[in-house]
């Protein structure tokens, strides 16, 4: 039997108890993913409204934001990376445990938004590897939420067992302003 | 700045009407004054600038100091607004204070050489200007002599170049829009 | 992708401006620290210097850039003995924009874009200053039409009211009532819903703008408007119950970062820190701009510069919002919600089908820009952390020559190490959340 980690979960040839606690696993780590506090600017204010009780982050088990990134699992860079930053962003990626995973909430953290000037890094995945971009300025709560989502997706279908130091790249869709007659579809059909 | 009166070199007639036809600046508190859209301002040279500043604090009750900030007139094509006398320069340091008694703001402009970029500190007079001199410095790059810590503030520490400054690029890099890809 | 160990210097250091020892730190640089603010002789800074503890017993730690109290990406430097706070030193530009930089680049409609991501808990305030100097330097100020200026002062007031909630929500978290936090965003939501009926943005809305607003409000608005106003005395009273009334937030915050009225002067501080010192000072008032001195309403002043003072001036400034919100409802006049001025205002979007001029005016307003008459002026707001200027220098064309903001939270910063010290790093928590810094604006 080949015990071949290297390829994170993939490698593991399973039987009937194996593939079972791989599932186990994929579902205690979508469902109390903990994100690290990373508020920069604007997003960071629709980032605490996510959490607040209109959007509820609690109800994917994500509302307590850890503090210390040893105790994190997601890092929500919500806001504008400035160049003395990036160096401080890269440190505390880097002090987080795997398995971890990355948002880029908001159009600065994704490509430098509207600021393509000297002071950003035009992109945070210039610094660390982002798993889902949000798109919007700021993204609202509710395109937050479904970025986080279709992270947890992503984790249930063990497209997320990557090598470390790669990220998923996928493209969020924003989905503000949406009636609450209408449903939000969180189906990730046509991602990766 | 003494009155500028012109004296005219010789006796012809044109020159006296030229002469008569100078105008004086107008002074307040010994430095000549403009007002721009409603609100006086004040041109001190750099030397006059910290005792000015002291006196309108002491005596005239501008007891606050909002804002003191800087502008480079590098690429200024048109008319700066300045009084009789006042020799532009590249740089501009802008004080903006404040007296509450009389409910009014009152603005100085000081004229900052390019080969010389230096202005004295208003920070003994006024101690809340220490972080803004000291952001005019790391966006300019004018030196402020007796501000007690003059590094940069905004910028990394081993930042190169002064980003305000005309000559510094705004560092846009160029960004191609693509339709979005399907397959994500 | 190496990690940061493998980099021959520490990525992190800020060299010069990080904190020496106190033993190596001059006297003139003490007698900065603390004579200048406090108008003391060298002798009387030497006597208090005199105090110093052996250098052994004192610990400088960083506080931030990531830390959860810390309001944003500010960076502190902590000289400790135990848990006493010595000297503090505020390290910041860790989310530096160069906003000012971008603002020469973008033309004057594009201008309120840019400048409301400074102050992003109350960004109608920034929009408001900068297109209040625009109008100044067009020379339009006066022409501004009536509702435009009206609907004016009810934007900034509900922006008021939600960034105060703002406020006492981080507030209480940061103290421990974290309770406060989520009854504070629960209400700050029903704010943003009345704010984005109207302007279409839960934030950074690019609503006010050179000329008037960018669109009139929405039919039904004043239900709107009237549902959130009656919704909120309740709220208020009830976080009377939990923070006002409450002895441990008391004993957190009377007494706490006290600071004097010559010393907020002399450092520029505004806003509720200059007024919670005793100095009744509030632009609105003094130097009424839009329609404020049509309106009635308090200036709240308190006595003793601490940070319950501070405290409580926000949690009645919202009160007093309220009452200005329905003077608003009451006094809002029929017409145009921006000035009439072809050359500076779009033209409405039916027109464009009809009149080539109207095409060829969109066209140039959107693309090139207005332009602006060279010169400079200097115009301030009453935001709700002060007085927030903006400084336009323009040289004729439809770009800003030099645009500056005067945002208040970077003069109010330089309060910290004064109030801060001589406390404990717990209290020193409690002093930043009641400054209230927005580190968009601080940095730019």
């Amino acid at each position: 039997m080949a015990w071949d980690l290297s390829k994170g979960l993939e490698g593991l040839e399973h039987n009937f108890l194996t593939g079972t606690l791989e599932e186990f696993v994929k579902w205690a780590r979508r469902m109390s993913v903990m994100p690290a506090t990373f508020g920069l600017a604007c997003c960071a204010i629709e980032m605490m409204g996510a959490g607040g009780p209109h959007y509820d982050l609690a109800r994917f088990g994500m509302e307590t934001f850890r503090a210390s990134p040893r105790q994190a699992d997601l890092m929500i860079v919500a806001g504008r990376v400035s160049q003395k930053m990036a160096p401080v962003l890269r440190q505390i990626y880097d002090q987080m445990m795997e398995p971890k995973w990355v948002i880029s909430m908001g159009v600065c953290a994704s490509t430098g938004g509207m600021f393509n000037n000297y002071a950003l890094v035009q992109g945070v995945d210039q610094v660390v590897p982002v798993d889902a971009y949000a798109p919007g300025c700021p993204p609202g709560p509710e395109t937050l939420i479904h970025a986080i989502n279709t992270l947890h997706e992503k984790i249930r279908d063990g497209h997320l067992t990557r090598r470390p130091g790669e990220g998923l790249g996928l493209h969020v869709e924003q989905k503000d302003g949406q009636r609450s007659d209408q449903p939000v579809t969180l189906t990730t059909a046509g991602s990766r | 700045m003494a009155d500028d009166v012109e004296v005219p070199e010789d006796g012809a007639p044109s020159d006296e009407a030229a002469a008569e036809a100078a105008p004086e600046p107008e002074l307040r508190f010994g430095v000549p004054v403009t007002r721009s859209r409603g609100q006086e301002v004040l041109h001190p040279s750099r030397d006059e600038l910290v005792s000015l500043v002291r006196m309108l604090r002491d005596d005239e009750g501008y007891l606050m100091c909002l804002d003191v900030t800087g502008v480079d007139y590098l690429t200024y094509e048109a008319d700066r607004g300045l009084p009789e006398g006042i020799a532009p320069e590249r740089f501009e340091v802008v004080v903006t204070l404040i007296s509450h008694r009389a409910r009014q703001r009152l603005r100085l402009r000081v004229q900052v050489p390019e080969d010389d970029p230096t202005c004295p500190s208003i920070f003994d007079v006024h101690p809340g200007a220490e972080a803004m001199e000291r952001e005019v410095f790391d966006m300019f790059g004018i030196r402020f002599e007796g501000h007690p810590d003059l590094t940069r503030i905004l910028m990394p520490e081993d930042w190169e170049g002064h980003p305000l400054r005309k000559d510094h690029a705004i560092g846009r890099i160029p960004v191609q829009f693509k339709a979005p890809q399907d397959a994500r | 992708m190496s990690t940061v160990e493998n980099l021959p210097f520490d990525p992190t250091d800020e060299g010069s401006q990080e904190m020496a020892p106190r033993g190596s730190a001059g006297a003139a640089e003490l007698l900065r620290e603390l004579g200048a603010t406090l108008r003391m002789s060298e002798a009387e800074v030497a006597e208090l210097v005199q105090e110093d503890p052996s250098e052994d017993q004192t610990m400088i730690i960083n506080m931030g850039p990531q830390h959860p109290s810390t309001h944003g990406v500010l960076r502190l430097m902590l000289e400790l003995e135990g848990e006493t706070v010595l000297r503090t030193k505020p390290v910041i530009g860790y989310l530096h924009t160069g906003m000012e930089k971008t603002g020469e680049d973008l033309t004057y409609l594009q201008g309120p874009t840019n400048v409301t991501r400074m102050d992003y808990a109350s960004p109608l305030f920034n929009e408001l200053a900068f297109s209040l100097t625009t109008e100044k330097l067009l020379g339009i100020d006066e022409d501004i039409p009536e509702r435009a200026q009206w609907i004016r002062v009810l934007m900034t007031e509900l922006n008021r009211i939600t960034s105060h909630l703002l406020f006492l929500a981080t507030n209480g978290m940061d103290v421990g009532a974290v309770s406060m936090m989520v009854w504070g965003w629960r209400d700050r939501e029903r704010g943003l819903r009345v704010l984005e009926a109207v302007t279409g943005l839960r934030m950074n809305h690019n609503y006010i703008r050179p000329g008037g607003v960018a669109a009139d409000l929405p039919d039904g608005w004043r239900d709107t408007v009237l549902g959130f106003l009656d919704y909120l005395p309740e709220s208020l009273d009830e976080y009377d119950v939990l923070l006002t009334e409450q002895p441990i937030y008391r004993e957190r915050l009377q007494g706490v970062g006290v600071i004097t009225a010559e010393e907020a002067v002399a450092l520029g501080a505004t806003g509720p820190i200059l007024r919670s010192t005793g100095v009744p000072w509030d632009l609105r008032r003094e130097m009424p701009y839009l329609t404020y001195d049509q309106l009635d309403f308090d200036v709240i002043v308190g006595s003793y510069g601490d940070c319950f003072d501070r405290y409580a001036i926000r949690l009645h400034e919202i009160r007093e919002s309220m009452k200005i919100v329905r003077q608003v409802l009451e006094k809002m006049p029929r017409g145009d919600y921006r000035i009439q001025d072809k050359k500076v205002t779009p033209p409405p979007r039916a027109r464009i089908d009809e009149s080539m001029e109207a095409l060829i005016h969109h066209f140039k307003i959107f693309t090139e820009g207005f332009k602006v008459p060279e010169g400079e002026a200097y115009c301030a707001v009453e935001s709700p952390r002060g007085e927030l200027g903006c400084y336009i220098v323009s040289d004729g064309s439809s770009k800003p020559y030099r645009m500056h903001i005067r945002g208040p939270s970077f003069v109010n910063l330089q309060t910290l190490p004064h109030m801060m010290r001589g406390g404990l790093i717990a209290d020193a928590v409690a002093v930043i959340s009641s400054v209230d810094p927005i580190m968009g604006e601080v940095d730019r």
